[in-house]
């Protein structure tokens, strides 16, 4: 009764939904038809998939694919293995200086090492990093977010399943390992999702430090393909974007509903 | 007699010792996290002040120069043109999109039909790579034969060439960044009015009071700490958000989109000046922190967090 | 006995086959080279160093496509200063300031014997590389701006198709003639477009030249842009788009310029002859290449890239660096290099290979950039040129978009360049 929607917010709505969803879409039919047909919309249009191929041809887009897979895994397994050490030391360990501790942590979610470029480049020449994945996957492996995320999951873990654990004769890792990882599942999901999707669209860090085929990602990939200079063919252009953001985008129409509360959770604080 | 006072002080000093422990399996838990932190968060920002504050000559050599590199950033107008670009940036970007996301969420939340495809529709953007975004939108915009201006050529209208004109370029851009954000948004305002009282509504309604009326003195006033919140975010991300213009406009035209990020990857990258770098990333180091001080010193103060 | 025997021989074998093993290992060499015209001129470059590997299977040459000129040298600088650099590479021929004050390059006076062979390409392509007496690039991919001309625009609009413009004025006349506009109003066909985007202060370069100014000295030190002739050169530029209204107003884009000539939606164009093929192969209508028109005289600037080997490569890195170069750079690759891209060959002796002089035959276009090479003069080459170029690039967005009036826009970006040249006097 009360749910009763008024008519003209519910048209509201739709068309803020077409108007929305119309670039995507746009994409996908310059991709999916050839260039003569990018910019008129006649129904008879034919449906190709060569602008694909030659986006394919054009660069070594399988390369970027495993690189970017590679990558997103490095920094996930990364962030889930010392945010969770680091969240469970902050959660159930009283030690002196954790306040601290935690306040310093909580600064990279202000100051991220998107922002430290200069300095971080430097850190990777220093290193002898350059170029590879792990360099563009090392400023992030230490996850502010996940650890905040995770703290406040084990917080609420129920005292009663610790002891019983510990009653069991299980040490502070097997603790964690048995009962707190086990209780942050979906928070583990829900900073998952994040973290794959921020890491596989970010740019700006993976630009500065690769330079090779070998270590760039599909977001340099894609900028360095749809160079201006060269000309543009927007048709191979969109079609490589698309192929750039297509896994995620899948995945978000297979997960919908996991993605969306993903991002709920991890934004409950 | 001394097996009593052994017998008491055993639990202190198991008390004692179990803190020392404790503290020691902590450090070693936040080891691999400090490390990494320190190395890549707190260290490089106690570097670029130091940074900022030499020259390195063109054969390695560091020369301390105090502030000078400060003096030449205040004289320099592209730096200017740069901060007040941001602050535009984020006023056109921030209050629109959180006022759709609003929007977006309260229909979204609603028992209307579709809603999971609007839910889709209004969230697919936030997915998306900003470069995969920038390419597209390039596309519109492109003069002549992009989206935009075939539409303008059905209503009879002439070309524009929107990118190239500094008086139109920022607004493309703005334009741009607010779809892809809004979703984003959305997403923390539906979290929020979910867990908002149904009865809140119900009480308001047996009371007369009408939606807009319940919207304006009851919901909103409760989603406050998500709006703070949401704001926040974006004042952050407006700070990193420079993707775009790598490939769409490289600052241009005559600096008229540039953000400082983007200066800054300029200069540290392709003219090679370091130290001047430095001093313009202190400078957004210090208006992050501005950002922070203002959420946790002031806002979390007001606002009950868990 | 018989066991010895055959221990014997397995040892002989061993050491003989250790010796085999011997012949060094290929020596690896990495390139960064930029690509700024159309066409698919990486495939042309992985081409030709594949069919040069394949000549000396001693050297493996990766090349490695890394953007525009300024993204290439970006990307070579970025690397060299992370301990990785490259070993040789394609960059601007006006690039050798900067990669001599950051000490990155090696002349190459000291890796070749016979200095003769410097003496074989175009000396208005060597200038650039040459300072304080020595060679420090080698030209491959270089060009002249020329004027692009649609035959057919020209026939519908009365002009004679194959005359070009050989002034500014006769330029100005000839695009008032071009334009056309539709039922509405809005105009369908431009006269002539010079592109703002990317080399903004090469196009401004030709222009001041052709009006009798040099925008730099030869040390490199100091910049002209508020001597007035370059200010007057700005000034019509921009009053071709507000004044005489042949050009649209605002930013052209580098990139999307050559599409626009191709569509019909301007019927000049200036552009690097780097495009030539590109067009060539795309164009549906006859079009015609000549010299920029003429103010005081005819004149361009030369642009494009040269080839120049790093200080940290290797000795043997460096033969074989010299060796790839001088394979790229022989007359038959320099023809064929030209043919494919539209740029300059870059010897005399490219021209009179025979698939050369048979392809100018057919297509005339083809050599008038080389002709303008007589009227050409060194690309703006100075210390710290990718800020000076920032520096020029932003005065003619300014001006073209109309924020700020010639003038003003060139005077800021000559505070703005003296102020950076001011520390590498």
């Amino acid at each position: 009764m009360r749910d009763r929607t008024h008519p003209v917010e519910a048209v509201a709505a739709w068309v803020l939904a077409l108007v929305w969803l119309a670039p995507l879409a746009y994409a996908f039919w310059s991709a999916l038809h050839p260039a003569a047909y990018a910019t008129s919309f006649s129904l008879s249009a034919p449906w190709t998939l060569e602008n694909f191929e030659r986006a394919w041809k054009q660069a070594p887009f399988a390369r970027y694919y495993l690189n970017t897979i590679v990558l997103v895994t490095l920094v996930l397994v990364g962030q889930l293995v010392l945010s969770t050490l680091a969240a469970y030391a902050f959660a159930r360990f009283k030690f002196r200086g954790s306040t601290i501790a935690f306040a310093l942590v909580l600064l990279q979610l202000m100051i991220m090492p998107d922002v430290l470029i200069v300095e971080n480049y430097r850190a990777i020449a220093r290193l002898g990093l350059l170029d590879t994945i792990p360099a563009i996957a090392l400023p992030y492996l230490a996850s502010a977010f996940g650890i905040f995320l995770l703290r406040q999951t084990f917080k609420s873990v129920p005292q009663e399943l610790v002891e019983a654990a510990r009653v069991e004769g299980a040490g502070p890792l097997g603790i964690l390992w048995r009962v707190y990882v086990p209780l942050a599942r979906p928070t583990y999901i829900a900073f998952g999702l994040v973290s794959v999707s921020y890491h596989w669209n970010n740019f700006l860090w993976p630009l500065i430090v690769t330079n090779s085929v070998e270590a760039r990602p599909l977001t340099v990939g894609l900028a360095v393909f749809g160079a201006p200079e060269t000309g543009v063919d927007w048709s191979v252009i969109t079609a490589a974007t698309v192929m750039t953001m297509a896994p995620l985008l899948i995945a978000f129409l297979l997960f919908q509903r996991q993605f969306v509360q993903s991002f709920m959770r991890a934004g409950i604080r | 007699m001394t097996d009593t006072t052994a017998a008491s002080s055993i639990p202190e000093r198991r008390a004692g010792s179990q803190a020392w422990w404790n503290a020691v399996n902590a450090w070693l838990l936040l080891l691999p996290a400090a490390v990494l932190l320190v190395a890549f968060t707190h260290y490089p920002i106690l570097a670029t002040i130091r940074h900022s504050l030499f020259i390195t000559k063109r054969n390695g050599t560091e020369v301390f120069v105090g502030l000078d590199s400060y003096q030449a950033m205040a004289a320099d107008p592209i730096f200017w043109k740069a901060l007040v670009n941001n602050f535009w940036f984020a006023l056109g970007t921030i209050p629109t999109s959180i006022a759709l996301a609003l929007v977006m969420a309260v229909w979204v939340n609603r028992n209307m039909r579709g809603r999971g495809f609007l839910r889709l529709a209004y969230f697919t953007p936030t997915v998306l790579p900003m470069i995969a975004v920038a390419n597209i939108w390039l596309f519109f915009y492109t003069p002549d034969y992009g989206l935009l201006d075939q539409l303008r050529g059905l209503l009879g209208l002439g070309g524009w060439n929107w990118l190239g004109d500094p008086s139109t370029v920022m607004g493309c851009l703005i334009v741009m960044v607010i779809w892809k954000e809004a979703g984003f948004f959305m997403i923390f305002y539906l979290a929020a009015l979910q867990q908002l009282s149904p009865d809140l509504e119900e009480a308001a309604s047996i009371e007369g009071a009408s939606r807009w009326y319940t919207f304006r003195r009851i919901t909103f006033p409760l989603l406050m700490p998500t709006t703070l919140f949401v704001a926040i975010n974006a004042v952050i991300n407006s700070f990193k958000l420079v993707d775009h213009l790598v490939i769409m406009t490289k600052g241009g035209p005559n600096n008229a989109s540039t953000l400082l990020l983007y200066y800054i990857y300029e200069v540290a990258f392709t003219f090679q000046d370091s130290s001047y770098a430095a001093t313009l990333t202190v400078v957004l180091l210090l208006l992050l922190s501005a950002v922070a001080l203002v959420k946790f010193g002031y806002l979390d103060r007001r606002i009950h967090y868990q | 006995m018989f066991a010895r025997r055959t221990l014997l021989m397995a040892a002989a074998f061993t050491a003989l086959s250790l010796g085999a093993a011997h012949p060094a290992a290929a020596v690896d060499l990495t390139m960064y080279y930029p690509v700024a015209v159309g066409g698919p001129v990486t495939k042309i470059v992985d081409d030709m160093v594949a069919r040069f590997e394949k000549e000396n299977a001693d050297i493996k040459v990766t090349a490695v496509y890394a953007g525009n000129y300024t993204d290439t040298m970006t990307k070579a600088m970025t690397a060299m200063k992370g301990g990785q650099p490259p070993q040789l590479s394609v960059l601007l021929s006006t690039d050798v300031f900067t990669l001599m004050d950051e000490n990155a390059i090696v002349p190459f006076d000291d890796l070749v014997s016979d200095k003769a062979w410097f003496k074989e390409f175009y000396p208005a392509f060597m200038a650039n590389g040459q300072v304080d007496g020595k060679t420090w690039s080698i030209p491959f991919q270089r060009s002249t701006i020329v004027l692009y001309w649609n035959k057919d625009a020209f026939k519908e609009a009365g002009l004679d198709p194959e005359k070009a413009p050989a002034s500014w004025d006769e330029m100005t006349e000839m695009s008032k003639k071009l334009i056309k506009k539709d039922s509405s109003g809005n105009t369908t066909r431009w006269g002539v477009e010079i592109p703002t985007t990317g080399y903004g202060y090469w196009m401004l370069q030709a222009l001041a030249i052709e009006n009798g100014q040099k925008m730099m000295n030869e040390a490199g030190t100091e910049v002209h842009l508020t001597a007035p002739k370059t200010v007057a050169a700005l000034d019509y530029w921009v009053d071709l788009s507000r004044k005489y209204n042949v050009m649209p107003s605002g930013s052209i884009d580098w990139a999307t310029l050559r599409t626009d000539f191709l569509e019909g939606k301007t019927a000049m164009m200036w552009h690097t002859t780097g495009n030539l093929t590109a067009v060539k192969d795309a164009a549906k209508f006859p079009f015609g290449v000549a010299m920029l028109p003429a103010k005081e005289r005819r004149g361009s600037p030369t642009g494009g890239g040269s080839f120049y080997v790093f200080k940290s490569a290797s000795p043997e890195q460096q033969k074989a660096a010299v060796k790839f170069i001088q394979w790229m750079t022989a007359p038959e690759r320099a023809a064929e290099w030209s043919m494919k891209t539209g740029y300059v060959a870059v010897s005399p002796a490219a021209y009179k290979t025979k698939a050369m002089e048979e392809y100018a035959k057919g297509f005339p276009q083809a050599t008038v950039a080389r002709d303008q090479l007589e009227h050409a003069v060194p690309e703006l080459s100075v210390h710290e040129n990718g800020r000076i170029y920032k520096f020029v690039n932003d005065a003619v967005q300014a001006a073209v978009t109309g924020t700020q009036k010639p003038q003003e826009a060139l005077a800021a970006a000559q505070a703005q360049s003296d102020r950076v040249l001011r520390a590498s006097k």
